[in-house]
Order: C-alpha cells, then structure tokens, then sequence
C-alpha cells in the first residue's frame, strides 16, 4: 500500500510540474497597460492588502508570485513584437522595440532656432547654395592627395614659404613677407569681428524672445514676478480699470508714456531744446542736399527684387531639379548680373549730375 | 548658446565635442543621476547609493564625500552639481532623529530642479545580502508597477513618472529577447511602497512565449513618502514639451484598414490608351510574307476604283 501511495504521489507532483512548465497565461482583473519601448508595465490592479500586511517571508512570497505575473504578461508582449536574427542566421534573436510612449519630462528645453548670420542671408538672397569640398586636393609637386589645410597641406608649409613675389604695382622697397603677414594679421581680426557681430545680433535677436515668460519657471525674481502680475491684471477687456486691488498693492503709478493719446511738450518748457530744435529745421530747409538719397533708394528697390527672383528661382529649381539648376546657373552668372552692374553705376552718376545743376 | 557661437570659441576638438554633448539638442542623451550623501548619512543609507550606483551605471555618478546640504530647504548647491557634472537625476541621502534614512529623489529642468519627493527607506536588503547570481552591468530593467495608488494619487502618479526617468536608462531601437534578465517591481499598498529586483529566469514552456521564474537579486527597499516638493503644472507641461521636428513625419497617401491591410494612394496622369505597352505576344507577330500578302490585298481595292 505504501508503494502504491508513493506511485501516487510522484504521478501526482511530476503532472503538476508539467502543468506548471506549460502555463504561461496569467488571469487578471484588469488588463495591464503597457510601454514596450521603455519595457515598462503598469498594473492597475488593487494587490491583496491582506496578504501583504504581514511582514515576514509570506510577504516576499506573496510579492514574488505578484511580480511573476506581471513579468509574464509584459515579458508575452515583447515576444509578440517582430523579431529577426541578428548577425545572420545563427545570431541572438533580436527584437524592435517601439518608440516609448510614456511622456517623461525634458533634460533642458529644446534648442531654439539661431538668427541666420550676415553671410547666411546673403546667400539666401542671392540663391548661392553650399558646395561640398572634397577632402583631399592633388599635390602636383608631391604628386599625392593632400589634405586641404592643416599639417602636410597641399600647397607646402605657408610658414617656410622663402620667395614672395612683388606684384606688378607695387613698391620695390616694400618687404613683402611682412606684408603678407600683416595681411593675413588683419584678415583673422576681420573674420573675428564679423562673428562677434553675428552673435551679438543672435544675442539680441533671441534675448527678445524669453523676455518675460508668463508662467511660472520656478527661478524668477520678484521684479520679474510682479511684472508678469502687472501684465496679468492689463489683460482684462478694461484694461485692468476695474480689477480690484489687494489691501496693501500699492496703486498702480501713472504711466511714462502717458498712456494712447499723443502726448505733448508743455508750452513753456526746455527753451534751449527749443531754439536747437527750430534752428535744425532752417538748416535742413536751407541746406542743398536732397532729402531723398536716390543712389540708396535704387540700391534698395535693386536688392528686393533680386530678393523675389531668387525666391522664385528656389522654387523653380526645386521643381526643376539638377538638369535645370545646371542650365540656369551658366545663364545667370553671364546676363543678370552684368546688367545689373550697369543699372547700378547710372543712378549714382545721375544724382551727381542733379546736384550739381541746383 | 551653441558652443561654437560662443564668445571664447573652444580652441581644441576636445573641448568643443565636451560642450556639444551638454548643449539643448533635439534627442537628449540619457539622464544621469548623481547619488549625493549628505552630512549626516548613516551607513544605511550609505549602502543604498552604493546599490543604485552599481545597479545604474554607466549612467550615475557616486560622491564619495559628505555634501551638508538640505536639498528642500535650499536647492543651489544641487543646481551647481548639477551643472557641474551635467546631471538631471540626484538621489540625496540623509538621517536624522525626525528623518530616519532618508532619500530625496528628484530631477532637474535646464537646471533647476523640477521635483523631488523624500522616502524613507523602512527596510533595506542590500547587493551582497542576497546570495544569489547577478546580472551584468548596465543591462537595461524592465520595470512594473503594480497597485492603483499610482494611478489615483497625484503625488504618486508623479513619483511613478521619476521612478521610471531614474531607472530606464538608455532609450534602444531594438533588445536581445534573451537579455532580459532583469525586473525591477514597485508595488504600491497601504502607503507604503515595496521596490523589489528580481532575476528573470526564462525556462521551456509549451508555447513561443517562455515561462518566467524570478530569482531574488539586487537591492530590495520598503518605502514610504515622506515631504514632496512638486514642481506647478505651468511648469511641467513646459517640460513635457517635444520640438515638433521629434513628431514621427505622417507619410501621406498610406491608409490602413480594419484588418491590419495597407492601402496606398498613386495619383496617375491621364494615360493615352491607344499608346500603352502591353506585353508582346510573339506568335502574333506578323511575318513579312503575311504582311506582303495585307499590303497587296489593301491595294487591289484602290485600283479597281482608279
């Protein structure tokens, strides 16, 4: 009898063992949320609080059993997602993941877009696009490829270049390494103010963006912070006439720029400003010059339209593509531009010759 | 700014790949978090950072000194930290007499710090506690968090979020299915909040899918909040905000159905019908002698009426 009762019992356990094996499906009230792409799981299931409430090894079991579920039901989704081997055919299996949808907050806050530079707007202007250099340039004297600048550049060491030659108009006494040393001096300092100017302008240009933000940062002053008051309060239909003020806000003083309507200088004000003022305006009405500078003006109205045509231009090549780009480009450089060289010497020959004739 | 538009322009490689890597770019890098000491941790607590450490790095950074700070009271020594070591996530430990092993858990935002919650660790079972096999550094955890608290509750809904920023690492297109091996498990019951690590292991089953064992592993912490200083929801949103250029671009002309069928739009020219290609069909090719004999019964007609 015991015999049999042992039979039993390892049929009994080994069945079970394979019941177990074979089990992967998880019942649960609620169905899980899930985030593949930050292998993430979200149960939203109230967890026995029975059971847990007590401290001890029953606790970590019963927190066990929990997580194995859990673990099971996310782990059968990353499995159901497309999967490929890696590396060939005896590779890991290799699954892809989705892009996360559990919004996270930022590091910092996104890059804002720079100001185009001085250079940037011309060439938009004028249609110039970036031609890709190539790396390396052929070195006739070394016959080998060479780079383009830096150590063992193409055309030989700039520093122990031993002949300058004298160009053809210039003074034979004059030392020519200096020269081109001096040159070369001002050339660095050139391109060094051209990109402190840029950047003071994309200075300017961005600071007026984050002037005052409007809502809560977290690190505002309290200048800041009762100027975004003041601006909240101006922000009614009225205008902030009728909002009522807390005990101890001080009245809001009268305004500097005295508010929409034009504001006048007092009859019998600043007497000297007057009298320079008044005599200004004889000086102008007696000086020669037209008030109008036509040279400016032309230059002006010239660089508009360029402005257009060559937006017009950009959506054509677009459209067009390479064959067409190729085609307008050799035309271009012959015919517009001469012309427009002419067009632009005539009007500053014409005003001169108004303005000698009053 | 961006480096290279800076006043001083960095004068080597190295320094300016240093600055690009810590300026505003449209896909971040992954956060790093500091684990920070404070002036009174005890070993406890002491023991925690060195586990968090080990279980996130390459992403965190130790400090191996007492910092006396009080992050809640004020925040600009951690903001310099930050800075300095251009991290976004801190884990600060302290205890005293009121605050028995505290943790203060918080990210910053450009900087400034966005939140922080304070937990005080109740029970604590260390790396070198549990006598069981690990798995390799920097293996990326699956995590999971049980318990509707985390749901109903706004401080926890916030605590989930960090929670989930601490611990995901970094963000991959794809995953070897046989590294998972790792689960980290918050469950959230009578206020308190159980973080358990768990080793995955995958055995033979019926079916595709594997069936998981888990094997106690890691660092094992009972929770429960203490203070939370939550950042306005102003300024959380304004966190939350992506650049448009991140939104996934729609292709057009792509429709699916009901069934999962891709359906594509192709807008065509009018076609002139008598000019199409079809196939050629070379046994119906007209032979020279046959096209003779067309050519020759065309004409007979034209010349009886001539």
């Amino acid at each position: 009898m015991a015999a049999v009762r042992v039979e039993e019992v390892l049929a009994a356990a080994e069945e079970q063992e394979a019941e177990k094996r074979r089990s992967v499906v998880v019942e649960k009230e609620l169905e899980l949320e899930f985030d593949l792409g930050n292998l993430l799981a979200l149960d939203r299931n109230p967890p026995p609080a029975a059971g847990l409430r007590g401290a001890g090894p029953q606790r970590e079991a019963q927190l066990l059993a929990l997580a194995r579920d859990n673990t099971q039901l996310l782990v059968a989704q990353l499995w159901e997602l497309p999967a490929e081997r890696a590396g060939g055919a005896g590779g890991p299996l290799v699954a892809r993941l989705p892009e996360p949808t559990f919004r996270l907050p930022r590091e910092k806050p996104p890059p804002r877009p720079k100001p185009p530079t001085r250079w940037e707007q011309f060439a938009r202007l004028k249609g110039i696009r970036r031609r890709k250099r190539t790396s390396l340039v052929w070195d006739e004297q070394a016959k080998e490829w060479r780079r383009r600048w830096g150590y063992r550049r193409a055309g030989g060491d700039p520093a122990r270049a031993w002949l300058a030659e004298v160009p053809a108009g210039a003074d034979p006494e004059e030392d020519q390494f200096a020269r081109l040393r001096r040159e070369k001096r001002e050339r660095v300092a050139r391109n060094e103010l051209n990109r402190l100017r840029n950047l003071a302008r994309a200075h300017r240009a961005g600071a007026a963006v984050p002037a005052a933000p409007l809502h809560p940062t977290g690190h505002q002053s309290k200048e800041e912070l009762s100027h975004v008051a003041r601006v909240a309060r101006v922000s009614t239909a009225s205008l902030g006439r009728f909002q009522p003020r807390l005990p101890k806000e001080p009245a809001e003083p009268p305004s500097r720029s005295g508010g929409r309507k034009r504001r006048f200088e007092p009859l019998l004000g600043n007497l000297a400003a007057e009298r320079s003022r008044q005599l200004e305006l004889l000086k102008d009405m007696g000086s020669k010059k037209p008030v109008l500078d036509i040279t400016r003006a032309v230059n002006k109205q010239l660089r508009q339209e360029e402005a257009e045509a060559a937006a017009a231009k950009g959506k054509k090549q677009s459209q067009r593509g390479k064959r067409g780009r190729r085609q307008q480009r050799a035309g271009r450089s012959s015919r517009k531009s001469g012309a427009r060289r002419q067009q632009q010497q005539r009007p500053a020959g014409s005003g001169g010759g108004k303005r000698k004739k009053a | 700014m961006d480096p290279l538009d800076r006043v001083v322009k960095p004068k080597t490689k190295r320094a300016k790949r240093f600055l690009e890597k810590r300026e505003p770019k449209l896909k971040e890098n992954t956060k790093i978090a500091m684990l920070i000491k404070g002036g009174n941790a005890n070993l406890t607590v002491a023991e925690v950072l060195k586990d968090i450490y080990a279980v996130k790095k390459p992403f965190a950074v130790l400090y191996r000194k007492k910092n006396i700070t009080r992050p809640f009271e004020d925040q600009t020594s951690l903001e310099f930290f930050s800075k300095k070591s251009d991290c976004s996530l801190f884990l600060f430990g302290s205890h005293n007499k009121k605050r028995p092993n505290n943790l203060v858990i918080g990210r910053m935002f450009d900087y400034h710090v966005l939140d922080m919650i304070e937990l005080g660790v109740e029970k604590f079972v260390s790396l070198k506690d549990v006598k069981n096999s690990k798995c390799p550094e920097g293996t990326k955890p699956m995590l999971i968090f049980a318990g509707d608290m985390f749901d109903v509750n706004e401080e926890y809904r916030r605590l989930k979020s960090l929670l989930i920023d601490f611990f995901r690492g970094p963000t991959v297109p794809n995953i070897r299915l046989a590294g998972l091996e790792y689960v980290l498990h918050f469950t959230a019951v009578d206020g308190k909040i159980y973080m358990r690590s768990y080793k995955v292991l995958l055995k033979k089953s019926g079916c595709k899918i594997p069936r998981i064992e888990l094997e106690e592993m890691g660092p094992s912490l009972d929770l429960v909040m203490r203070r939370t200083h939550l950042a306005s929801d102003d300024l959380y949103k304004l966190s939350l905000k992506q650049p448009k250029a991140l939104k996934p671009k729609k292709k057009k002309n792509i429709s699916h159905d009901v069934f999962g069928t891709t359906y594509g739009r192709i807008h065509m020219q009018k076609q002139d019908l008598g000019k199409l290609q079809t196939r050629k069909m070379k046994g119906l090719k007209k032979r020279p002698a046959e096209k003779a004999a067309e050519d020759s019964g065309v004409s007979p007609k034209k010349s009886k009426s001539a």
